[in-house]
C-alpha cells in the first residue's frame, strides 16, 4: 500500500519518564532506513520489545502469553524481561482488566492482552464504568491512562461465531477510551506504542487475519503514529471510501478494479476511531462528494453509522448521493456462511457504483 | 511441575479425606430441614448454631460420598461395580468417543471440516462415567470439547459429524460447528466456546427442574443438571457466581470439573492459588469431591451418588475429577509446552485400556466381544463419515433465519421472498 511519509518532531522515547506519561501527539520519521519485511504479529512484538525497554514500569499480561501467546505477539517477552513483567493471568477476563486499572492508577504501563476479541464481554464492565470514567469521577486525581487493552479482532475465515466478531462499535460509544486500529505491520508497529504512551486508557484491535498475512518493511527504531489523525492511502476524485483495520485491503482491491471502469477512488484508513479525524474525511468528501464506509461488523449501529451521521451533519450540501455502508450482515457471525457474510470485494464493486451512479 | 498435584494422595483415593465427618452432613450444611418454602435463601440464620455451623464448615475438606457406597466397599467379599451389560455398554461409549475424535482429526487435516475443533482423547471416562447415569430428560451443558458429550448423551454420530463438516443434517443444521451442539431431543443445552458461559446457563436449567418438581408439583420430575468445564474455568467470576447460587437454592445439579492440568498453555498450577478445586464446594455450603478422571468405574461410582444425591433434592455437588487430554488444546495447537514424560504418564492410564483390562480380568467379557464392539464403532463412525459427506450444505436463506424468533422480522422480506433472493441483498445492508 503507498503511503505518505508522516515527518514529525522527534522525541526522546520515554526513558526518565516514569512518573509522567509522555504525549503520545509526537511523531518520528517512519523512513526506511534499518527496516526489516516483517508481519504483523513480528512488528506487534518488536513494539511490545520496544515498551518494556523504555519503560520499567511496564507490564504485559494476559492469557497465555508467557509461552508467546496463541497467536505469537508476545515471543520473547517473558524471557527477557522476566516473570514479574511479563506474566500469565487465570482465564477471568473482567479481572484481568480491572487488574490493569488498578495498575494503570497507580502509574505503571499495563498492556493487557484479551486472547480474542468476542471475549472482552466480560471485561466490558470494567472497561465502561471503571477505564472510561476513571479520570472523570476522581477530579484527575488518578487516571488509568497506562491502560492498553490489546485484542485480536476480526474475521479470520474458520472462526465462527466466537473468533471472528469486530465490537470496535461497542466501545466507540464510551467517552473516555480511545479505539485504535491498524491495518498493516508498519502501522501497527507505531499506532501500538503512541497508544501504549497515551495518556488515555485505549483499546488496541489487531486484525487477526493479518498476523501472518499481512508482510511489509518496517522500521526496526523506536517510532510513534500519531492517533487521531487519519491517513488519506490512496487519492481520487469520485468517491471518497473510509475504513479501518483489514477491510482496507478489501476495499483497495474494489478502489482498483473500480478504475478500470474509470472511477477515482479516495481511500482513507482512519486509524483512530475514537475520537475520529473527522476534519480529513470531511475535506475529502468536499473533494468528491460521495462517501462510502465498510466494515466487517453488522452494518446496524456499526461504526459506520457514526460516520454517516457526522459527515451528513458536516457536508449535506455537498453530498451527490446517500452514504453507503457495505458492512456485515444483521446476524451473528457465521460459521459457515462467512464468504457470504462479509462485506466482499463485489459489495463495495457494487456499491461503489450505486453510489457514482446515483 | 506437576508432580505436587499428581502424588498417590489423590490419584487413588476417590473417596472423602476425613470420612468421619461425613454423618449428618444434611443439617450441618443447610440451615433448616427442607420446608414447603421453596428458595433457600429466605431462611434465617439459626444463630445459637452458627458458630457449630462455621466450625464444622470448615473442618469438612471432603463431604458426602454416602454411607451406601461405603458399605459397599467394605463388604467382605470383592463385589464387581458393574455387571456384563454395564460394562459393554460403558466400553462401547468410551470407543465411540475415542475413535470418533480420531476420525475428526483425519477429517481436519484433509480440509472436510474446518474451524476450531477441540479433540477429547483421554478425557472419555469422565463423559461415559457420567452422561451413562442420566435419564433423557437430564440435562447437560458443556463446553467447547463438547463431542463426546453429544454423543454419550446420545446425539446420533451422524448428526455430530455432519454438524461438524457443516451441513444441514448437522444437530444445529450446521449453524454452529464444532464448538456449537446442541440437541433438543436428548438435552443437550449446547457446547460453548467462551470457558464458563455455559455453567449459569445449566444453573438456570437446574432451577426449572426444581421448580416444576415444587411449585408446579410435577412429583415425578427428578430431572438433574450437568455442567461440565474445565479446570481454567475455576477461575472465572461465573464459576463461583454459579456455585453460589446452586448452593442456596439447593438446586439438582452437578457441577463436574474436567481438571486436564492445562489451559492451553497454562499450567494450572500456575494460575490457580489453590489447584484442589474439590475445595471450593464446602467454601460454597455444597460437598466437593474428587475423583480419579482416567478411571471410569470410579467416575461412575462418585456421579451415581452426586446425581442421587440431586434426584433426592438434596442440593448440588462439585465434583473435581483428575483427567488429561492425550491432543493438543485444539487441532491447531502444537502441543509443544507440556513435558512428554507428563504425557507418557497419563497414557499409560489410558481408561479404555483400563476398562478392557477391567472386563477382561474379571471374566464379564471376552477379548473377542470387545474386538466386536470395536469393529461396530468403526463403522458407525465411516458411515457417519459417509452420510456427513453426502448431506447437502445448508442454502443461503439459512443464514438469516433464526435471529429472531419471528423470521419475517427478518428473514422475509415485505414481498414473502427470503431476503437472500433480493437483488439488493449484495450490498450487504440487510433492512429490518
Amino acid at each position: 500500500m503507498a503511503l505518505r511519509n508522516i515527518i514529525g518532531k522527534r522525541i526522546g522515547n520515554g526513558i526518565g519518564l516514569v512518573g509522567r506519561r509522555s504525549l503520545s501527539t509526537a511523531t518520528c520519521d517512519v523512513e526506511n532506513r534499518n527496516s526489516k519485511s516483517m508481519n504483523l504479529y513480528s512488528a506487534i512484538n518488536q513494539a511490545l520489545h520496544l515498551a518494556l525497554e523504555t519503560d520499567p514500569r511496564a507490564f504485559v499480561f494476559g492469557e497465555d502469553v508467557s509461552f508467546g501467546g496463541v497467536f505469537r505477539c508476545t515471543t520473547g517477552l517473558a524471557d527477557r524481561f522476566g516473570k514479574a513483567r511479563v506474566f500469565n493471568t487465570p482465564l477471568c477476563e473482567q479481572g484481568i482488566v480491572g487488574f490493569g486499572i488498578g495498575l494503570a492508577a497507580m502509574g505503571n504501563r499495563a498492556i493487557a492482552e484479551i486472547q480474542f476479541a468476542d471475549y472482552i464481554y466480560p471485561a466490558f464492565d470494567q472497561i465502561v464504568n471503571e477505564a472510561a470514567k476513571f479520570r472523570y469521577r476522581s477530579g484527575n486525581q488518578f487516571n488509568c491512562g497506562g491502560l492498553t487493552i490489546r485484542a485480536p479482532y476480526g474475521a479470520v475465515g474458520h472462526g465462527g461465531h466466537y473468533h471472528s466478531q469486530s465490537p470496535e462499535a461497542f466501545f466507540c460509544h464510551v467517552p473516555g477510551i480511545k479505539v485504535v486500529i491498524p491495518r498493516s505491520p508498519r502501522q501497527a508497529k507505531g499506532l501500538l506504542l503512541s497508544c501504549i504512551r497515551d495518556p488515555n486508557p485505549v483499546v488496541f484491535f489487531e486484525p487477526k487475519w493479518l498476523y501472518r498475512l499481512a508482510v511489509e518493511e518496517v522500521p526496526e527504531h523506536d517510532y510513534m503514529l500519531p492517533l487521531s489523525e487519519a491517513e488519506v492511502i490512496r487519492q481520487g476524485s469520485d468517491i471518497t471510501l473510509v475504513g479501518w483495520g483489514a477491510q482496507l485491503t478489501i476495499m483497495e482491491q474494489a478502489c482498483i478494479e473500480a478504475e478500470k471502469d474509470g472511477i477515482s477512488c479516495e481511500l482513507i484508513d482512519l486509524k483512530t476511531l475514537m475520537p475520529w479525524d473527522k476534519e480529513t474525511v470531511e475535506a475529502s468528501v468536499r473533494k468528491t462528494g460521495r462517501v462510502l464506509i465498510s466494515h466487517e461488523a453488522p452494518v446496524t449501529g456499526g461504526f459506520g453509522a457514526e460516520i454517516s451521521a457526522s459527515i451528513v451533519e458536516r457536508c449535506f450540501l455537498r453530498l451527490e448521493a446517500p452514504v453507503a455502508r457495505v458492512c456485515g450482515l444483521d446476524t451473528p457471525f457465521p460459521l459457515v456462511f462467512e464468504p457470504f457474510y462479509m462485506p466482499s470485494k463485489n459489495k463495495v464493486l457494487d456499491a461503489i457504483k450505486a453510489t457514482v451512479d446515483y | 511441575m506437576a508432580t505436587a498435584f499428581s502424588t498417590a494422595k489423590f490419584s487413588t483415593q476417590p473417596f472423602p479425606l476425613n470420612p468421619t465427618s461425613t454423618t449428618s452432613h444434611d443439617s450441618s450444611i443447610v440451615f433448616a430441614r427442607p420446608t414447603s418454602q421453596f428458595l433457600g435463601s429466605t431462611r434465617k440464620f439459626r444463630l445459637t448454631s452458627s458458630s457449630k455451623f462455621n466450625l464444622s464448615r470448615r473442618s469438612k475438606t471432603v463431604v458426602a460420598v454416602s454411607d451406601v457406597v461405603k458399605q459397599k466397599k467394605s463388604k467382605s467379599s470383592p463385589s464387581l461395580l458393574i455387571t456384563k451389560e454395564e460394562g459393554l455398554d460403558l466400553y462401547e461409549d468410551m470407543v465411540l468417543g475415542r475413535a470418533f475424535e480420531d476420525m475428526c482429526a483425519q477429517m481436519y487435516y484433509r480440509g472436510k471440516m474446518f474451524g476450531f475443533v477441540h479433540l477429547y482423547n483421554g478425557q472419555e471416562a469422565v463423559s461415559t462415567g457420567f452422561i451413562k447415569l442420566l435419564k433423557q430428560q437430564d440435562s447437560v451443558v458443556s463446553t467447547y470439547r463438547d463431542h463426546v458429550h453429544a454423543l454419550s448423551k446420545g446425539v446420533p454420530a451422524r448428526a455430530v459429524m455432519s454438524e461438524l463438516f457443516g451441513k444441514t443434517t448437522g444437530c444445529c443444521r450446521g449453524q454452529g460447528g464444532s464448538m456449537h451442539m446442541f440437541s433438543r431431543e436428548h438435552n443437550l443445552l449446547g457446547g460453548f466456546a467462551f470457558i464458563g458461559e455455559g455453567i449459569p446457563v445449566a444453573t438456570g436449567a437446574a432451577f426449572t427442574s426444581k421448580y416444576k418438581r415444587e411449585v408446579l408439583k410435577e412429583a415425578d420430575c427428578d430431572h438433574v443438571t450437568l455442567a461440565f468445564f474445565g479446570d481454567g474455568t475455576c477461575n472465572n467470576g461465573q464459576f463461583f457466581e454459579c456455585l453460589n447460587m446452586a448452593a442456596l437454592w439447593k438446586l439438582p445439579i452437578v457441577f463436574v470439573v474436567e481438571n486436564n492440568l492445562w489451559a492451553i498453555g497454562m499450567s494450572h498450577l500456575r494460575a490457580t492459588s489453590d489447584p484442589h478445586i474439590y475445595k471450593k464446594g464446602p467454601a460454597f455450603g455444597m460437598p466437593g469431591i474428587h475423583v480419579d478422571g482416567m478411571d471410569v468405574l470410579k467416575v461412575r461410582e462418585v456421579a451415581k451418588e452426586a446425581i442421587g444425591r440431586a434426584r433426592r433434592g438434596e442440593g448440588p455437588t462439585l465434583v473435581e475429577c483428575e483427567t488429561y487430554r492425550f491432543r493438543g488444546h485444539s487441532l491447531a495447537d502444537p502441543d509443544e509446552l507440556r513435558d512428554p514424560a507428563e504425557k507418557a504418564r497419563y497414557a499409560a492410564r489410558d481408561p479404555i485400556t483400563a476398562l478392557k483390562k477391567y472386563l477382561i480380568e474379571n471374566s464379564l467379557a471376552s477379548e473377542a466381544e470387545l474386538k466386536t464392539i470395536e469393529k461396530k464403532i468403526d463403522e458407525v463412525v465411516e458411515d457417519a463419515v459417509e452420510f456427513a459427506d453426502e448431506s447437502p450444505v445448508p442454502s443461503r436463506s439459512q443464514l438469516l433465519e433464526n435471529v429472531f424468533a419471528d423470521p419475517k422480522g427478518f428473514g422475509i422480506g415485505p414481498d414473502g421472498r427470503y431476503r437472500c433472493e433480493d437483488p439488493k441483498f449484495t450490498e450487504g445492508t440487510a433492512h429490518v
